[in-house]
């Protein structure tokens, strides 16, 4: 009888176990939930697609002064290079220079940018004035003009030079299969 | 694991009990109680290598545009399959390494999940862990140098090294905040300044992908990654984010700079290849190698290292001829998948000119080719992999009759 009844138990127990972990769908029970302004705060990363560009605009214009207060330094006065090399080229020198210029979209630059520009102070740039200095990169490049006002709509459409220059370097390739451009003599 | 104001090593000393009292000559105090063990001065506290001993990391002293460290691994000097961490070679697209304190730093995943979750390096540890030998490579290993760098293995194949890594599987911690459906993507974020970012198959996430915070038995070193880095195995290293803070699950590569155009490969007709991924076959000798001399003809042991992003190596040849005849070396064992492996070949030196080169063949039968075989599968003529990345060609050194080593690559 005392058996039975502890196994019962044993039963139950594991059952409910098992409910609470169908529920939860956590194994380990381990790390916490974070907030949604945490999320939002650390979220930057933009997609082609420019689904999380935040609100703000900015034009070559404004991007030009911006560049002499906070980029000049390191990228030279007129953007040909100083401590570092000066405006990428973005597809639209002749000739083209392949390194360095596949950028395939305008997110790609909007991105980099807000992230680890400028190097004194990474992430320190307004939305605005990435925008700003974004467009500026792109005017230098002949791909927009000075005017041109990106915002979170206007951006994502840009079109870059190479936007069309690459291979999927591996169509259909799945992890695990035979290299397509590897060598089986 | 509540503590991690100091370092395991510190830990391990505290908590040695008996043998690290005796060791460094702990009195107990008044009270009666054993103090903590001091840290014993100098070298004394973490052992260094003999004064008699150079096997450091080297540099081509020639920076990159998208490079700030470039730092290689003296492959001629190391034996085995294993790199000592701090000679894991370096080459990083951040300003600076960061300096992190586990206490503060978190992992977050969030994006395409049923919970979005965020974790402190103690939670993290309390995953089920494990431990496997994974060999890191730079895309940009190998490429076929010219002039005085070109004679040294160090310089032109150095990008690489080998690690016990332990760590969570990712997939593990995927599983645990719900991957939903339609999700075919991860974007991995960095916690250094630049937030340095690469796009990855969630296939691959779901696999054997690591989240690693130790290497060869202690913590993750600072520039390998301190204190959690990822590890992917078999693909190009540029993908194994260091400084680990961020995980979104996502449905489509986010073509971050890194991947989109500095790491794209260039095609001579101007189209560039993105991702590539995965490392081909490829061996080198690492003695004798370029700018060695051997003291005289006799009895040595050639030896080197292969590898490959295909999983194991099958089988390595040497040969001594310059390719016109290959015999099969012994491999080290056990051959690990995706780690580096050593091969060793007796050989006699007569004294004469000889070329010696290897060639290592996967477990899938993807043969390492000869430059000449590359650029004939490809389509291209052999300068092309000058510039190129994922070069993973023949590498042939010649003997000459004084007993000097030099690249053959282009003789």
């Amino acid at each position: 009888m005392r058996c039975s009844s502890s196994l019962f138990l044993t039963v139950v127990i594991v059952l409910s176990a098992c409910a609470a972990a169908l529920a939860q769908g956590r194994t380990y029970q381990l790390g916490s939930t974070p907030s949604e302004e945490e999320i939002k705060a650390r979220d930057i990363a933009i997609s082609p697609d420019g689904k999380e560009l935040p609100p703000g605009s900015g034009t070559a214009k404004e991007g030009a002064t911006l560049f002499a207060q906070k980029c000049a330094a390191c990228h030279g006065p007129n953007g040909d290079g100083g401590l570092t090399r000066g405006i990428v080229p973005l597809g639209n020198a002749k000739p083209v220079k392949i390194a360095f210029s596949l950028v395939p979209y305008a997110t790609t630059v909007w991105d980099f940018i807000n992230r680890a520009m400028p190097q004194s102070k990474p992430g320190s740039l307004s939305a605005n004035e990435v925008y700003a200095a974004t467009a500026y990169v792109l005017y230098r490049n002949e791909i927009i003009k000075e005017t041109d006002v990106l915002d979170a709509k206007s951006l994502p459409k840009v079109r870059m030079p190479n936007r069309d220059n690459f291979i999927p370097a591996q169509p259909g390739w799945k992890p695990g299969e035979k290299r397509p451009f590897g060598y089986y003599p | 694991m509540s503590s991690h104001s100091h370092s395991n090593r510190r830990r391990f000393l505290k908590g040695g009990g008996a043998l690290a009292s005796f060791l460094m000559g702990a009195v107990r105090s008044v009270r009666g109680q054993a103090p903590a063990p001091e840290a014993p001065k100098d070298n004394l506290a973490y052992g260094q290598p003999s004064q008699f001993d150079n096997t450091i990391r080297r540099t081509t002293g020639r920076a990159t545009a998208i490079t700030d460290t470039a730092l290689m691994t003296p492959l001629q000097d190391l034996d085995g399959i294993i790199t000592p961490s701090g000679l894991h070679f370096l080459m990083d697209h951040v300003k600076d390494v960061p300096e992190i304190d586990p206490q503060q730093h978190r992992l977050l995943i969030h994006g395409m999940v049923d919970r979005p979750l965020i974790y402190t390096m103690d939670e993290l540890k309390r995953f089920p862990s494990v431990s496997r030998i994974y060999f890191l490579e730079c895309n940009a290993n190998s490429r076929p140098l010219r002039g005085p760098n070109a004679d040294s293995v160090q310089l032109v194949h150095g990008r690489t090294s080998c690690s016990e890594w332990t760590g969570v599987l990712l997939s593990v911690l995927l599983k645990e905040c719900g991957v939903q459906k339609g999700a075919s993507w991860i974007v991995a974020e960095g916690s250094d300044a630049n937030k340095y970012t690469m796009s990855i198959p969630l296939g691959k996430a779901m696999d054997d992908i690591l989240v690693a915070y130790a290497q060869n038995g202690e913590p993750v070193r600072p520039q390998q990654g301190y204190p959690v880095r990822l590890v992917v195995p078999g693909w190009e290293a540029i993908r194994s984010v260091k400084w680990l803070s961020r995980i979104k699950v996502v449905d489509q590569p986010y073509m971050a700079w890194h991947e989109s155009g500095n790491n794209a490969d260039t095609r001579p007709d101007g189209k560039g290849l993105w991702f590539r991924f995965e490392l081909g076959p490829k061996s080198v000798i690492t003695r004798p190698s370029g700018g060695q001399k051997l003291p005289g003809h006799g009895s040595y042991e050639i030896t080197g290292l292969a590898w490959t992003g295909g999983g194991a190596v099958r089988k390595v040849e040497v040969s001594i001829d310059g390719g016109r005849t290959y015999k099969e070396a012994q491999l080290q064992q056990p051959v690990h998948r995706y780690a580096h492996t050593r091969f060793r070949f007796p050989w006699k030196w007569s004294g004469e000119e000889a070329v010696l080169q290897s060639r290592c063949t996967d477990e899938r039968g993807e043969v390492q080719p000869t430059i000449a075989e590359a650029a004939k599968n490809l389509g291209v003529s052999p300068d092309y992999f000058y510039q190129a990345d994922h070069f993973n060609g023949v590498q042939p050194w010649k003997v000459n009759r004084d007993g000097s080593v030099q690249n053959a690559l282009f003789l």
